[in-house]
Formats: C-alpha cells, sequence, structure tokens
C-alpha cells in the first residue's frame, strides 16, 4: 500500500533521501515535498562559484521542475510549513494541509544573525541560498565596499566573490587566525597571505559593535572604536538548526533535533535528517554526513537495516588560487606526535597528527594534490608505522624500500629542484660535490643552493651525506634552538629580507620544526620582529619571559620587586613621600637603594602590582624597567652645579638622555653613566654607554662590563657638545638593537662586530647616524610608554589575579 | 566527574595561563592553541616556581625560574631534568572552561 510521505525542506539531504527511495521503489510513497525558497533542489554548495561568476544557477541545479514531475512528486514550493499537527498526522503549510503517514523533517539551518544594532538596514545580507547570493550580486554591480563578517568557510567564499565582482572587500573575524575550526596558526597565516595578495583586507581579533547606518548600511564600527565604510555588510558567523516546526511539535530538540541512529525523532513516524538534527550530540555541516543520513533514513523507511554512523570528515574551501585542506582532529593532544613540511619558496605548509602510529588528522596550505591519499589514511584507521619516515611526502614515496629519509633524497631524479630560491637542482649539487665542494659552505659559493632563504639547507646536506657517504660531517653552526636549523644572524637577516613581520610568518617561511617555538627562540623572534618592524608588529607579552611580561622582577618567594624610575638618579621629597606610602600600604618588606641609583620595594605580592603602579603613576613616577631587556639606568655624580671638580652638567645631561632612551627594547639589558670628571664618580668606564665629562667637552666609551666580566669601556668618540653625545648615544643604541644576537650584552657584541665597525656606522658616516637615529625614534614613538599606566587598567589589571577561586567553593 | 566552570577561555592569553585557586593548592589553567586546555599544578618541583607565568609553547610550558620544561599531558618534566606536576582532567564546552572539581578536592559540582 502507498504510504503518503511528506518532506519538509527540499534541500541537499531530502534530495538524496528521495533519489534512494525512487532508485528502491519508486511506487512506495506518495510524496509531497514544502520547500520555503521558491524552487527545488540545488546544490547549495555551488553558490560560491555563481557569486563570484565561474557558474550560473542553472549549472547548479539538482532537481529540476521537469525532473520532480516525471517522478510524481508533489511539490509545494514557496510555501512554509507553520505547523505540524502530530494528533492529526497532519502538516500545515501557508496554503493548506497535507496528511502524512511519515514526515521528514530537513530544514536545514538558519543563518545566525549577531545582535548588534543596525543588523536589520538593508544592505546587511546574509549567506545562506540564491536569493542572498542575488543580492548579493547585485550589490555589487554598483561596486563599492563590501565588510564580511566572519573568517570562516562561508565568510571567506563571499569576500572572494565580492572581490572577483570588483568590490573592495574587508574580512572582519573575531579570533586571531582566519578559519579557525578548521585550520592551524599555520595555514590560517598562509590562507591570509593569499586572500591579502589578491587584495582584500583581513582584519583578526576584529569585534563587530554596530553596524551603522540611516535609511541602508553604511559602515560598520568596532569594538574598539574603529570605523569601516561598507556599502554591503555580508555577515557569516555561523548557523544554528532550524528547529521551529519541532520544538513547536513537541518533539525532542536539543540544540538540534535529536535522532537515533535510524534518524527517527522521539515521534517514531516523524525522522529528520540534514543540518536540522543532532546525534550523539554532534551537528553537522557538511554534505558528506548529510548523504550518509539520507541513505540510513531511506533505507528505514523501506524496512531495511541501517544505522547512521559519523564519520570523519575533510574541509576545502572553494576559492580558487587557495589550495587547502583540512580533516580530521589535528588538535594536539596526549599522544599525538606531529610531522611538520614546509616549503616556503612555494608557499606550502602540510601537517600531519598521529596518534598510536595512525594518522588522525592532516592540515594542508598550497599543495594538497595528496590530500585525498592522506584522508583515506585517516579514515580507514590505517596503520602508517612504517611509512612515518616519508609518509608526509606522500604516496609517491611509498611502497618497498628502506623507510629512511635520506632513501628518499636518493631516490630523487638529477632534476629535481632542491633550492626553490635559486632553482638548483639536484644533479648541480652532486656535480659540484664531485669537483671538490664538501660542504655546505662551499656549495654555497658554488650553487647558490640554500644561500638564500635557507630552508633548504636540510636537503643539501642530505644530498651531501647520500653523495659523500661516510666522508660527510654535519657542520656546526649553532642554530637558534631545536626548533630551527638557523642561526640568530640568518633569522635576523631572513626577518628582514623577506619582510616577516608576525610569528607564524618566521614560523612558516623559515621552517620551523615545531608548531610554536619554545622557550628559547621565542623571545628572541618576538624582539627580532619588534625591533625590525616598530610600526607593523605588535609585541606578544606570551612570548617573553615572566618578568618583561608582569613588568617587575620575580623573587625566589614568587614576590615581585617593584623599581620606579629615577631619571639621572634624581628625585624629590614628593617622590620619596609617596614611594614611602607605597611601601608601608602594600607591607613592602625590604625597601633597598640600588646601585643604578633609584629605590626597590621587594616582596610586593602579585596581586598588588596593579593597585602599587597606580599609586606611584599617581605621584608622577613610571616604571623603571628594572627588569627589562632594554634600558635601565642612567647613573650621574653631581656634576658642576654642586662638585668643585665637576667640569660640565653631568646630571642634567643623564636626565636628558634617560629621558631619550627609556622605554626601549635591546637585545639585552643596557646601563649607562654620566660622570662630570675624570675622577668618574658614577663609575661611567665600566658601562654599555658611558660618559665622562672633561673640560673640552664629552668622551664617549662604550661596551663595558661589570658584571660576571668585568672589562673598561672603549672609546668611541670624543665630542664637545650634548647634542652629539645624545646623537652618538642615540645612533650606538639603534645599530645594537638592530644587529646584536638576542642576549649579547654590547660587549659581546662590539667583540663580534669589531669596534672600527661601530665607528664606521655612528660616528664617521654622518646620513647612516641620521637614519639610525630617525629609526630609533620611530621605535621610540611605539615603546616610550609607560608599561605600568597601562597594565594598572582595570581589565589589564585583572588578569593579575587568579581566574577563579574555588577556595570559596569548598567553604560554602 | 564534577565539572566547574572557571572561566572563558578568552579570559586566558593565547599560549599563556592564568591560576586558579582550589583547595588542593593553586592550579595553572593553559591555553595552548585558540581552543586546546590543559590544567596543571602551578608550582614547579625543582623550586617552587610559578608554572603559570612560564612560556607556552606547543603542549608544554617552561619554568619561568630555571627553564625546566614540563609536557601538560602527562606532567612529566623533559630532557635531563627529573620530576612531574600533577595534571587535572578540563575540558572546553563552547567557550566556556570546565574543570573537574573532584579531582582538585570539591565534592559537589556548582
Ligand atoms: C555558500 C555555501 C557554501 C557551502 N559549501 C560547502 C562545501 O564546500 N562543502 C560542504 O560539505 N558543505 C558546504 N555547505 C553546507 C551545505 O550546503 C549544507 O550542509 C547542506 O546544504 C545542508 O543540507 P540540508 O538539506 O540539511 O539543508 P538545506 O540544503 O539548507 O535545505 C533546507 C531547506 O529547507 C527549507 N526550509 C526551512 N524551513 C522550512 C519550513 N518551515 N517550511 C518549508 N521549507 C523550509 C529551506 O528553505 C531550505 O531550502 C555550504 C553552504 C553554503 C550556504
Ligand atoms: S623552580 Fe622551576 S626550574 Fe627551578
Amino acid at each position: 500500500m502507498t504510504q503518503k510521505l511528506v518532506i519538509i525542506g527540499a534541500g541537499m539531504a531530502s534530495g538524496r533521501v528521495i533519489e534512494h527511495l525512487l532508485d528502491a521503489d519508486p511506487a512506495a510513497f506518495d510524496i509531497t515535498l514544502f520547500n520555503a525558497e521558491p524552487r527545488g533542489n540545488y546544490n547549495r554548495i555551488m553558490l560560491s562559484p555563481v557569486l563570484s561568476g565561474e557558474k550560473t544557477y542553472e549549472d547548479i541545479v539538482t532537481h529540476s521542475d521537469d525532473w520532480y514531475a516525471e517522478n510524481g512528486v508533489t511539490c509545494r514550493f514557496g510555501e512554509h510549513v507553520v505547523k505540524i499537527d502530530r494528533d492529526r498526522k497532519v502538516v500545515v503549510g501557508q496554503q493548506g494541509e497535507v496528511a502524512y503517514d511519515k514526515l521528514i523533517i530537513a530544514t536545514g539551518s538558519a543563518p545566525f544573525v549577531i545582535p548588534v544594532q543596525g543588523r536589520d538596514l538593508p544592505g546587511v545580507i546574509t549567506y545562506r541560498d540564491l536569493d542572498d547570493t542575488n543580492a548579493m550580486i547585485e550589490a555589487s554591480e554598483k561596486g563599492g565596499k563590501a565588510v564580511v563578517i566572519g573568517g570562516g568557510l562561508l565568510g571567506l567564499e563571499a569576500a572572494a566573490g565580492l572581490q572577483m565582482r570588483g568590490m573592495e572587500v574587508t574580512v572582519l573575524h573575531l579570533t586571531a587566525h582566519l578559519m579557525d575550526r578548521q585550520l592551524d596558526e599555520a595555514a590560517g597565516y598562509m590562507l591570509r597571505r593569499d586572500l591579502e595578495r589578491r587584495g582584500i583586507t583581513v582584519m583578526t581579533r576584529a569585534s563587530t559593535a554596530a553596524i551603522l547606518g540611516s535609511d541602508r548600511v553604511e559602515g560598520v564600527m568596532l569594538e574598539d572604536s574603529t570605523g569601516l565604510q561598507a556599502d554591503l555588510v555580508v555577515m557569516a558567523v555561523g548557523i544554528r538548526p532550524e528547529t521551529r516546526l519541532a520544538t513547536d511539535a513537541g518533539i525532542e530538540v536539543a540544540r538540534g533535533i535529536e535522532v537515533d541512529a535510524r534518524m527517527r525523532s522521539s515521534d517514531a513516524d516523524i525522522y529528520a535528517v540534514g543540518e536540522c538534527v543532532e546525534f550523539d550530540g554532534q551537528l553537522f555541516g557538511l554534505v558528506a554526513p548529510l548523504y550518509d543520513q539520507a541513505k540510513v533514513l531511506a533505507a528505514d523507511l523501506l524496512g531495511q537495516d541501517a544505522a547512521f554512523v559519523p564519520k570523519e570528515l575533510s574541509t576545502k574551501l572553494k576559492v580558487t588560487g587557495c589550495d587547502l585542506f583540512s580533516a580530521g582532529d589535528f588538535a594536539e593532544a596526549e599522544g599525538r606526535e606531529d610531522i611538520v613540511f614546509r616549503d616556503p619558496a612555494r608557499g606550502v605548509y602540510k601537517r600531519l597528527v598521529l596518534e598510536g602510529g595512525r594518522l588522525v588528522g592532516a592540515v594542508m596550505y598550497g599543495d594538497t594534490a595528496d590530500s585525498n591519499w592522506f584522508f583515506g589514511l585517516i579514515r580507514d584507521g590505517a596503520d602508517v608505522q612504517d611509512m612515518r619516515e616519508t609518509l608526509i611526502f606522500g604516496p609517491a614515496y611509498q611502497g618497498g624500500g628502506a623507510s629512511d629519509p635520506l632513501s628518499a633524497v636518493a631516490a630523487l631524479p638529477p632534476e629535481a629542484e632542491i633550492c626553490g630560491c635559486n632553482g638548483v637542482c639536484k644533479g648541480a649539487i652532486v656535480e659540484a660535490i664531485n669537483g671538490g665542494a664538501t660542504d655546505l659552505g662551499a656549495i654555497r659559493a658554488v650553487t647558490k643552493a640554500s644561500a638564500s632563504c635557507g630552508t633548504c639547507t636540510g636537503l643539501v646536506e642530505q644530498v651531501l651525506a647520500v653523495t659523500l657517504g661516510d666522508d660527510f660531517v654535519l657542520p656546526t653552526a649553532t642554530p637558534v634552538c631545536g626548533c630551527t636549523d638557523l642561526t640568530h644572524e640568518d633569522v635576523r637577516r631572513l626577518i628582514k629580507s623577506q619582510e616577516l613581520k608576525s610569528q607564524p610568518a618566521v614560523w612558516q617561511e623559515l621552517g620551523w620544526k615545531t608548531p610554536n617555538g619554545c622557550h628559547v627562540c621565542r623571545p628572541a623572534i618576538n624582539y627580532y620582529l619588534l625591533a625590525e618592524w616598530p610600526l607593523e608588529y605588535a609585541d606578544d607579552p606570551q612570548s617573553r619571559f615572566i618578568n618583561e611580561r608582569k613588568h617587575a622582577n620575580i623573587q625566589k618567594d614568587g614576590t615581585y620587586s617593584v623599581v620606579p624610575r629615577m631619571f639621572g638618579g634624581m628625585t624629590t621629597p614628593a617622590e620619596l613621600r609617596a614611594i614611602a606610602d607605597a611601601a608601608e600600604k602594600y607591607n613592602v618588606p625590604t625597601v633597598h637603594v640600588t646601585g643604578g641609583q633609584r629605590i626597590d620595594l621587594l616582596g610586593v605580592r602579585g596581586e598588588d602590582l596593579p593597585a602599587i603602579w597606580a599609586d606611584l603613576n599617581a605621584a608622577g613616577m613610571v616604571s623603571g624597567h628594572a627588569y627589562s631587556k632594554g634600558l635601565r639606568t642612567v647613573k650621574t655624580c653631581v656634576g658642576k652645579d654642586h662638585c668643585r671638580f665637576g667640569t660640565q652638567d653631568s646630571t642634567g645631561l643623564g636626565i636628558k638622555l634617560e629621558k631619550a632612551l627609556w622605554g626601549s627594547w635591546t637585545p639585552h639589558k643596557v646601563k649607562l653613566a654620566v660622570s662630570g670628571c675624570p675622577r668618574n664618580c658614577a663609575e661611567a668606564t665600566c658601562k654599555d654607554i658611558g660618559v665622562v665629562c672633561v673640560d673640552s667637552g664629552y668622551q664617549i666609551g662604550v661596551a663595558g662590563a661589570a658584571g660576571m666580566d668585568v672589562k673598561e669601556t672603549e672609546r668611541l668618540a670624543d665630542v664637545a657638545t650634548e647634542q652629539e653625545v645624545m646623537d652618538l648615544t642615540m645612533a650606538f643604541m639603534q645599530l645594537y638593537r638592530e644587529n646584536a644576537k638576542y642576549l649579547d650584552r654590547p660587549y659581546k657584541w662590539v667583540a663580534k662586530v669589531g669596534l672600527d665597525w661601530v665607528k664606521e656606522q655612528v660616528v664617521e658616516d654622518e646620513a647612516n647616524r641620521k637614519a639610525l637615529i630617525e629609526r630609533f625614534l620611530i621605535s621610540q614613538s611605539v615603546y616610550q610608554k609607560d608599561p605600568w599606566a597601562e597594565l594598572a587598567q582595570p581589565k589589564a589589571a585583572a588578569a593579575f589575579s587568579p581566574i577563579a577561586n574555588l577556595m570559596q567553593e569548598a567553604a560554602e | 566527574m564534577s565539572w566547574i566552570d572557571i572561566g572563558h577561555i578568552d579570559d586566558v592569553p593565547l599560549r599563556g595561563a592564568r591560576m586558579v585557586k582550589t583547595p588542593v593548592g593553586c592550579i595553572a589553567v593553559f591555553r595552548t592553541a585558540p581552543e586546546e586546555i590543559f590544567a596543571a599544578s602551578n608550582s614547579c618541583p625543582h623550586k617552587g616556581g610559578p608554572l603559570s607565568e612560564g612560556i607556552v609553547h606547543g603542549q608544554k610550558v617552561t619554568c619561568p625560574l630555571h627553564n625546566w620544561v614540563f609536557d601538560l599531558n602527562t606532567g612529566q618534566a623533559q630532557g635531563a631534568d627529573e620530576g612531574q606536576i600533577d595534571v587535572y582532567p578540563v575540558r572546553l564546552d563552547g567557550g566556556r572552561i570546565l574543570l573537574d572539581g573532584a579531582s582538585v578536592g570539591l565534592r559537589r559540582a556548582s
């Protein structure tokens, strides 16, 4: 007997169900199909090519009107179902009722609209169906600016489409990297770079506060008060299952309509399928699992046994020119290990995640040719232990042979490219080796291989090893740390020459072996980036050692020390009074006068830091940076105003120097002193920079030391005026900032580069000196800010307290 | 397990940590990736360094005092150093961080 089957929603999931039913038994059901959209089933995922103009709507229709007619499906398109009456077993549409024996809810999802002011203005569009797509196409015909809210799959496809249609597009994304659900940071960075290359502006950590406009949309305002102009706003921030009918009918609904493995809801005659369902706590937003569900549902309707089992999913972005792939689970977790491959020259990143000898996740960018093979390994849970060493090179390198990375290199044909930058193939390197170039340096000199970006160094060494056999000894240039083979000098040079402006950029382009560095390289890279790109790079507190992050020195017992700045060692009764008050108020156990002529409050509790800073700020004092790899103090003696031997105003000059230099970050700490006469009461001759005043002017010495090593300064120059002292000091600071290895004090660095070179750069070449000073001042415009004042703000200060206190909980 | 909501993921900086006071002592909650979280004792077994103030990298943290490195999955010290910190069950639900109350000395979930 023919049963009456009613389906609500003519989307991708129900379309599949109908196909399966018709294939198995065309006469089994009398089907009525409702759809809110005034059309039948089309391939929704191809809306993006329609938007970009690469396809038309006709190209993506799955079931035409003729098809429905031929198969006897009664269509009620353009009609919303408004109610399900389970007692009478009828579905109520806008144009009338239909009775059912079996009912399928396939209503998909609705785009999520963030509840900000202005969301209802004309020109604000979500991205779900053909009407949305047509609205975007129409809006783009007038050109102008589009803002896409949401940097996930849908948002980026919308952005790329609108950009191809000639709009100026900005993408706003809430978190730090694009498509954060599907991609890791490295791939997110590459995607961003490619989108920016095609002219799309990407703003991350951008939270929308309001949509502006009177009659129609005119702009978007961000939480940080940035305003953006917009003629069109596309909201693509996520979807939620369309469950309203089910909820009203009293069917069980959690986040989606709850179904069992046969796709039945809590009412045995009502099925649900597609994005509107929740199975085992899981929601579905990609078509692959929906097709599995459709198959199960059709089988169950036909009285066959079937059960839905969610499988691993994979994602690709349908933006031409951005090849990315992600599958499985690539979060780091216990017992998991990563295999990472980066080829910066080709813009390729691949990361495989292994667990228990099996591949569980994969992220790829730039080269996704082998993605299906990897996805197969994930889905099948195949044992990959035997091919672990060569796994990342893909299927071409598998099958037989020793699982030795060298064998992969040995197997490369002579024309295989080894160095992408200089286009050097394996044959040329082998030839050079046979011609007598038996170490890396010689190969670089002869062939240029690995001489540019340097990331193929490992490969070149492998070619050396394969060709020379036992004669090959690995070179010993000391890399920054275990995360890379590059030296500090290499990294600095490459940050500059390749214009790397973020940590993920460094990790990717320079082929870091770990996902995000370690405690050795992170502070160094953070410093190199902020020194090279003061305006573009934002300092990362999480890459700093505790003292620099907390702007206080941690003590043995976990308390901190607080040292306000006293410029040139000068203070006032009011400042001293404020310091004394703070010491009493916060029960500071130890008050100490430092060797740098200021006062150290030792034993302050971490939670009290913001408050004590606020008090000291209120008395006009700023951080003394007694904790930083940066300018510490400028020590002075009283000079000619008071001292009968004094030749110049040494305190005045000291104050000027400290006012100019404070706040700057340097590779290691920097201490200065100015002595008023050669008796040298300020001990200027063992400082990083020391000035000794004499009758004729000033002697500037640099590269002294008085720590583990003790060393007298070397004379940089003798000058006549204070201004020259200021100029040479700033230029020297900047030269040190730009060139020294992280954690080298000036004396170590000068020993490496030679005082003569420093003099050439700073003293002799006047144009260069000016340029150095200019760059120093640019950096100071960003970094000469009192960190205490910033951290004492309520929002920042909260981070100094525990996130939660469960002791109260226990006491209740 | 009795999951206790201790805060939002965005209250913990990426590759950073925050501290939680509990009956079993201070616990550090680490955010190793945008949506990845670990909980472990805040105190380094070497000289008691505050681990929530260490540099967080991969799924590890480096003690700010003397650079001992701990794997946050197991609590094991890495490399040549020998020692272990306690680790606690913690998970994310939406943006909320849930810590297992039972394992930190609380009987009842809030
Ligand atoms: C632009 C875009 C790109 C995408 N790209 C991909 C991709 O690359 N890969 C991938 O796997 N997935 C992609 N998806 C997701 C994929 O399209 C969905 O997972 C899939 O369409 C969901 O199928 P469904 O049948 O559950 O819902 P839908 O296809 O949304 O169908 C639901 C239908 O129900 C109708 N309806 C809702 N309520 C009622 C009611 N009360 N009465 C009558 N009718 C109603 C709706 O109008 C709609 O036509 C993309 C989605 C979009 C929007
Ligand atoms: S206290 Fe942690 S390393 Fe010493």
